[in-house]
């Protein structure tokens, strides 16, 4: 069973969701191929060629995918879905945007997020915001089109050393065009990679106050993120959102700072490794599922916090 | 400009679903249901665009089980024009609703379609770009902004790194995101007035689609459980468990 495993990339680096997207497409047991389809990115290519179990790589580099836009991306992979038997990617903002198209396309289910490969055709992906997971087979003979949960999965090995080959862009379909993009700034990790993240709620009362966070997070090479309030209210940008229907995050370390715990924001964050909340309010749902709570007000224990962690050389 | 707005009726945010012991389903026995979050703000997305003078006519689909006329009448109340009702069962997939909105979008012609980018009971994520794929057309995913001008919408996207604006050939797909508008409630005479406003009944057989899930689900369990966990009494004991007992700093 041959898999096609789409890369995800900025253009400039390939993103480790990539490697660990291939354990997930490596679990169908056939050959994987990767597509790395950007504007000038010979270079993410070549990373990609890196990754354990890359039968080739093949290189769509054109102005058209600089931005990943749903509609060209769609047209190329379905150019290539013929020699594939599955068609695999991350479930990331990209990936989810064009992979239905693909699936529909092909006329087969899409199979979203899936946390493990249980058989050839057998997955399991949580639905109900984690509450549940569901276990699925596909239908036999039909194309499997997937994107993969990667908190689920370790990065394949970065041992290998695949062809790259060059392959022609597809007809754009023309129907749109990129604009422009505001992205976040950020020294600190990205929330996708970070082994800590420390996160802030309603609690924090504004964006201002993030800034506490920020010294901590730097103390511990965290990433920041925060609650659907948090985001709503303006505190931070949207890309800071974790839960059910923002960013997914399994980090070593999750601190959630004045979050209460509602069910779509547990949904983003309840597999971390140790969880550590802290909430003036003993009955908040959080304490249920950390490992460490402190209840105290934040404006007292996040510069405590920063203090002690100064103290110890962090 | 006529908008078509399809809405799901999901169990309710708020509650916390139950597993089924047999690991057939989730049990939707006496739980509350609502309409999918996301498809309210895809509702008043819709009325903002009517009461802007782009839109002249908002119709709510909802492809789901008798009770689904309920959604539709939400929507109704809060200021679409018209429903459509398609009776199914409650477990249609993704591509069998974007095959019925499909065949509902050539008769009836919208120059826009604004879906939910989510449901929250099956968490697909994937009907609007289905329905985009389909139809041929553009798609505008997890919109926070939207600018209807010059036959062409542009969308302001929430992306992982932060946004992305598009400009896309109308007609078009938008699905939404939380921040894209806060969804009015339905006033008491609007309700009133909402019960005189048409639902169409059909069925996935008028429009040729065979509605019956392509996944087979083996079982549906309960995630594994988080053990309970100790409060500590100073950030001084915190930081030393973190360090000393789990180890991640
Ligand atoms: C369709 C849909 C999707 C959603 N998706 C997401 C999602 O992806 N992610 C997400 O996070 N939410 C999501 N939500 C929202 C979710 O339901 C909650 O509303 C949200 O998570 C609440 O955020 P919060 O915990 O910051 O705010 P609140 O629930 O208001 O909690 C604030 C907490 O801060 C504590 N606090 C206040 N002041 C202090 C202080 N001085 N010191 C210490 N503690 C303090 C309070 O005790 C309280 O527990 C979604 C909702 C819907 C309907
Ligand atoms: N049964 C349905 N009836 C009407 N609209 C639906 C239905 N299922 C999904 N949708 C629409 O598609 C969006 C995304 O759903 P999903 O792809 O299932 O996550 C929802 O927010 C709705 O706008």
């Amino acid at each position: 069973m041959a898999a096609l495993l789409v890369a995800e990339h900025d253009n400039k680096s390939l993103k480790e969701a990539t490697a660990k997207a291939m354990s997930a497409a490596l679990k169908l047991g056939g050959p994987v191929d990767i597509l790395v389809a950007g504007s000038g990115v010979k270079a993410v290519a070549d990373a990609a060629a890196k990754i354990a179990g890359a039968g080739k790589v093949l290189l769509a580099d054109d102005p058209q995918y600089a931005n990943q836009l749903a509609e060209p991306m769609a047209a190329l992979i379905l150019e290539l879905a013929g020699k594939y038997d599955a068609i695999v990617t991350s479930a990331s903002a990209s990936g989810k945007n064009y992979m239905p198209r693909v699936a529909a396309a092909l006329d087969v289910p899409q199979l979203s997020e899936i946390v493990s490969v249980d058989g050839p055709d057998i997955f399991t992906r949580p639905i109900y915001a984690g509450n549940a997971m569901a276990q699925v087979q596909t239908p036999s003979g039909a194309k499997k089109v997937i994107t993969v949960r990667t908190t689920a999965f370790k990065p394949a090995e970065l041992t290998g050393s695949a062809s790259v080959e060059a392959i022609g862009a597809a007809k754009n379909p023309g129907v749109s065009e990129f604009v422009r993009e505001e992205l976040s700034k950020s020294e600190r990790p990205e929330l996708a990679a970070a082994k800590i993240i420390i996160s802030g709620g309603r609690g924090m009362q504004s964006g201002e106050n993030f800034h506490m966070l920020e010294k901590v997070a730097d103390r511990l090479k965290a990433g920041v993120g925060a609650s659907r309030a948090a985001v709503d209210a303006g505190f931070v940008p949207n890309d800071y959102q974790v839960g059910q229907t923002g960013k997914v995050v399994a980090p070593e370390l999750y601190i959630a700072v004045g979050i209460s715990g509602a069910i779509q924001h547990l949904a983003g964050m309840k597999d971390s490794k140790v969880i550590v909340a802290i909430n003036k309010d003993e009955e908040a749902p959080i304490f249920q599922v950390a490992d460490y709570g402190l209840v105290a007000d934040l404006f007292k224990a996040i510069p405590e916090l920063d203090d002690e962690l100064k103290k110890q050389g962090y | 400009m006529k908008v078509l707005v399809p809405i799901k009726r999901v169990v309710d945010f708020n509650v916390k679903i139950r597993v089924k012991p047999d690991q057939t389903g989730v049990d939707l026995a006496n739980v509350k249901m609502s309409m999918n979050p996301f498809d309210e703000i895809a509702i008043e997305e819709a009325i903002r665009l009517k009461e802007k003078g782009s839109a002249t006519e908002i119709i709510a689909v909802s492809i789901g089980p008798q009770e689904a006329q309920e959604t539709i009448r939400t929507a109704l109340a809060m200021g679409a024009d018209r429903g459509i009702l398609v009776k199914a069962g409650q477990d249609v997939e993704p591509l069998a609703v974007a095959k019925i909105l499909a065949a509902i979008a050539k008769i009836e012609n919208p120059s826009l379609i604004i879906l939910g980018k989510q449901a929250i009971d099956d968490d697909s994520n994937q009907t609007g770009q289905m329905l985009a794929a389909l139809l041929g057309w553009a798609q505008g995913t997890f919109a926070s902004k939207v600018v209807i001008a010059d036959g062409k919408a542009e969308v302001t996207r929430e992306v992982d790194g932060g946004l992305q604006t598009v400009r896309l050939t109308l007609p078009a797909i938008v699905t939404t995101d939380l921040r894209l508008n806060e969804p009015r409630y339905a006033s008491l005479p609007n309700i009133m007035k909402a019960k005189k406003k048409p639902i169409d009944m059909k069925a996935p057989e008028d429009y040729g689609v065979d509605a019956t899930p392509r996944l087979k689900v083996l079982k549906v369990t309960e995630p594994p459980k988080r053990k309970a966990g100790v409060k500590v009494k100073s950030v001084q004991e915190l930081v030393d468990k973190l360090k000393n007992e789990a180890g991640v700093i």
